[in-house]
């Protein structure tokens, strides 16, 4: 039974960091009708905004360090626990949510800029030519990452009190084995109240409510004297927002890299595609769905029956959901029909 | 005594022909070690020689490739008689002058294997038959280095291994041109396997989470083999695929397995995700079958142990190579190492200087560049003061032996870069095979 709930837990806890990214990927074309490589990208440069985040609360004296004798060698004091004692130590073991803040406007600026300076160009240019230049952006984002921090993981910390696990057993009534990593646990919420600040925002608001005009018939939208081109670039900054912050909170998980974007976008598309093009509701349903299948397929019973099965498992979903449904879980019709 | 005035045509003839062979063969009684056959990228009357570093200047393990780079860079300075010397200075038994190769001044050229076997094959044959290098050398996994050494061996250029530590580099896949100072998964097993049996006892279940290549498969082999040898059980061996990054699906099924023990066989980017993964899960804090559970990582490297940060303490591995031993050899690389670079080097810079001088120092013994010569003085060599003590290139499968370092993550480390402390230091007879339980032809000499 511990088995059995735990590869849920994990499967909801995966399922909901593919959701989170294709939404962002989703909303993106949804709107724009962009097919947007690069949005891996924006999910790795979030989370090396905490990583900067982390650098900066963590500026440091250089002090020489006696206990390297053979070559000069430097050891860091960082100023705010040299300036604030031990105030100073708790707001940099908190620096990994801090940073959300840090994230935000900078992902603003970056969604801002990408979309006005290069994607807005490509409105009209076919899907083709969209991969072929966000791609492209993807690969160059990522190298100006690498040259800045270089190639290895870098490790953030969740802060000390949530960096163990909680046990979940416990609050079922299941007893003491069944354990879940409280920062994951954490992910999962913060990944719900996302999702669901966004549906709210496009729902229950006048803005909300011209985005989803715009997304079904754009033409009628600008007729009516509403500058839509104004309101999706805000889209597209939201969009980096959704991927940035998923970014940050995933950092104590998998410490970044310059490539984590590109390992999250396969399977991102995978989402959106499954979940249905531009179908918000399609792609976290899809989202959860995938996650969990992928980590019931990773079982060992499963795995001896069918080896390598949690390989290719997520591909196998895919091609039988759109044999069944070829516009996906909950695609529109005329969507990427043309 | 000849009487010249007598001499006729026919003994003209005789002594014309045996003067002018003796005149021919002159060069050859004079020159030691002079080799008429000509082979590929013979420097010739050159002035210099081009040596070939083949490192990952991108992908997941980029920041090894880079010290590797340093690593090589610190050589040809010391070979060509610049710097402090560094280990010149105490390696033994050396021919080595610090005046180039043989008296050339020593360049290189530089390729970016990607980690990615197709890429290392294509920068390596571009340095080979573009820029001329007359051995190439480095790399930070075994799929490149079997790659890269079979094309070396079809082109007749020597190739000095970098960080590969498969048993079939040297073991199914050797080549005569293939050379690899750097220790094994046998040896690692071998090393690790009593120190575990001491520290976590006889009785235990082993889960492996093992890396998809031909790295983790010998590397969970070879554990198994010492594990199960003293008692262990192996609850189950789980493959991933390389560069995974969330490895939680595969974590959550050890919970509850009944394993007490979690071996990774990972290394780099892999490693640091799932070590850091499994911590994360509590693993460490959990208690199965009234022990305490205990993850093993069998390949460590101080440049993935800063990438684990503090989930790296306590956990037992092996080691080719650290910076903090103190032997002459070692201390003469770290002094130097860290003068011009500002940190200490890694296992894998260590292994890419020693071999680089390595194969300078038997083209001066051979006398010549002439690869199956250059061949033949390393087989076999046993050279001191490189930093592991008494070492051997064994001759029958071109593997350095000499002693392994099972190692511990700093629980209280004195500097940023005191992240391993040493347990033990296994003598090289403990980790000694017969060459011929991994199989392999090494090949011909002339290709």
């Amino acid at each position: 039974m511990d088995a059995i709930i735990i590869q849920i837990l994990n499967g909801v806890d995966k399922g909901a960091a593919y959701a989170l990214i294709a939404l962002g990927l989703t909303l993106v074309f949804g709107t724009l009708g962009i097919v947007n490589f690069a949005h891996g990208a924006l999910f790795m440069l979030g989370a090396f905004c905490a990583v900067t985040f982390n650098k900066i609360m963590t500026l440091s004296v250089k002090i020489k360090d006696e206990s390297v004798t053979l070559f000069d060698a430097y050891k860091e004091e960082p100023y705010l626990k040299i300036w604030f004692g031990e105030t100073g130590e708790a707001l940099i073991d908190y620096a990994v949510p801090l940073s959300i803040l840090f994230a935000i406007p900078i992902m603003i600026l970056v969604g801002y800029v990408m979309e006005r300076g290069l994607i807005r160009h490509f409105y009209r240019r076919p899907h083709a030519d969209q991969i072929l230049v966000t791609f492209g952006l993807a690969i160059v984002l990522q190298e100006l990452i690498k040259a800045s921090f270089g190639a290895n993981p870098i490790p953030q910390a969740a802060p000390a009190i949530l960096a163990g696990s909680a046990n979940v057993g416990s609050w079922i009534g299941l007893g003491d084995t069944l354990v879940y990593p409280w920062w994951r646990l954490i992910y999962l919420g913060f990944s719900g109240l996302i999702i669901f600040s966004v549906f709210a925002f496009l729902q229950f608001t006048t803005y909300g409510m011209v985005v989803r005009a715009g997304m079904r018939d754009r033409e009628t939208v600008g007729l009516l004297g509403i500058n839509i081109e104004r309101r999706f670039t805000i889209v597209f900054a939201l969009a980096a927002v959704v991927a940035g912050v998923a970014g940050v909170m995933y950092t104590p998980i998998l410490p970044p890299d310059y490539h984590m974007g590109m390992d999250f976008l396969v399977l991102s598309f995978v989402v959106v595609v499954v979940g249905g093009m531009g179908s918000l509701g399609g792609a976290v349903a899809a989202g959860f769905l995938l996650g969990i299948v992928q980590s019931f397929a990773s079982m060992n019973e499963v795995k001896q029956i069918l080896p390598g099965v949690d390989q290719i498992i997520i591909y196998l979903v895919a091609v039988v959901i759109l044999l069944t449904r070829p516009r996906g879980l909950m695609g529109r019709a005329g969507v990427m029909e043309e | 005594m000849t009487d010249f005035k007598k001499l006729d045509r026919r003994q003209v003839l005789k002594f014309g022909a045996a003067g002018a062979a003796a005149l021919g063969a002159a060069p050859l009684f004079y020159s030691r070690n002079a080799w008429a056959e000509s082979f590929r990228n013979d420097p010739g009357s050159a002035k210099n020689v081009t040596l070939g570093f083949n490192v990952p200047q991108s992908g997941p393990y980029a920041d090894e490739g880079a010290d590797e780079l340093r690593a090589y860079k610190l050589a040809v300075k010391h070979l060509n008689g610049e710097g402090d010397g560094g280990m010149m200075n105490t390696f033994q038994p050396s021919s080595l002058k610090g005046n180039g190769i043989l008296g050339k001044k020593v360049t290189f050229t530089t390729g970016d294997t990607q980690t990615k076997s197709d890429a290392a094959r294509a920068s390596a044959k571009r340095m080979i038959e573009k820029d001329g290098a007359l051995m190439i050398t480095g790399g930070s996994s075994s799929g490149v280095a079997v790659a890269v050494q079979g094309l070396c061996q079809e082109s007749g250029i020597i190739f000095m291994a970098g960080l590969t530590h498969s048993n079939d580099t040297t073991g199914k896949d050797k080549r005569r041109y293939g050379f690899r100072h750097f220790f094994n998964a046998y040896m690692s097993g071998a090393a690790l396997g009593p120190v575990l049996e001491k520290e976590y006892g006889k009785e235990r279940s082993a889960y492996h989470l093992t890396a998809d290549y031909t790295w983790g498969w010998t590397q969970e082999e070879s554990m198994r083999q010492f594990t199960e040898g003293f008692g262990w059980q192996t609850t189950a061996a789980v493959k991933t695929p390389v560069g995974a990054g969330d490895f939680s699906q595969y974590i959550t099924p050890v919970l509850n397995s009944g394993a007490d023990v979690l071996i990774l066989n990972h290394y780099g980017k892999d490693m640091i995700n799932s070590l850091t993964q499994a911590v994360q899960f509590g693993l460490r804090d959990k208690q199965v079958n009234g022990k305490n559970f205990e993850i093993v990582v069998p390949l460590f490297s101080r440049l993935m142990a800063q990438g684990a940060g503090d989930n790296i303490k306590g956990i037992l591995g092996s080691t080719n190579w650290n910076w903090s031993l103190k032997d002459e050899g070692s201390s003469a690389f770290v002094k130097s190492f860290g003068a011009e670079y500002g940190n200490p080097p890694s296992m894998a810079a260590h292994t890419c200087y020693v071999q680089t001088l390595l194969y300078a120092n038997a083209c001066e013994m051979a006398g010549t560049f002439y690869p199956p010569e250059v061949i033949k003085a390393l087989e076999g060599f046993k050279f001191d003061g490189m930093g592991n003590g008494a070492t051997e290139y064994r001759a029958e499968d071109h593997q350095c032996f000499k002693d392994v370092l099972v190692v511990r993550g700093n629980q209280n480390p004195s500097s940023q870069f005191d992240l391993l402390e040493v347990v033990e230091t296994t003598p090289r007879s403990q980790v000694e095979y017969d060459a011929k339980i991994f199989g392999g032809e090494l090949g011909p000499y002339k290709v």
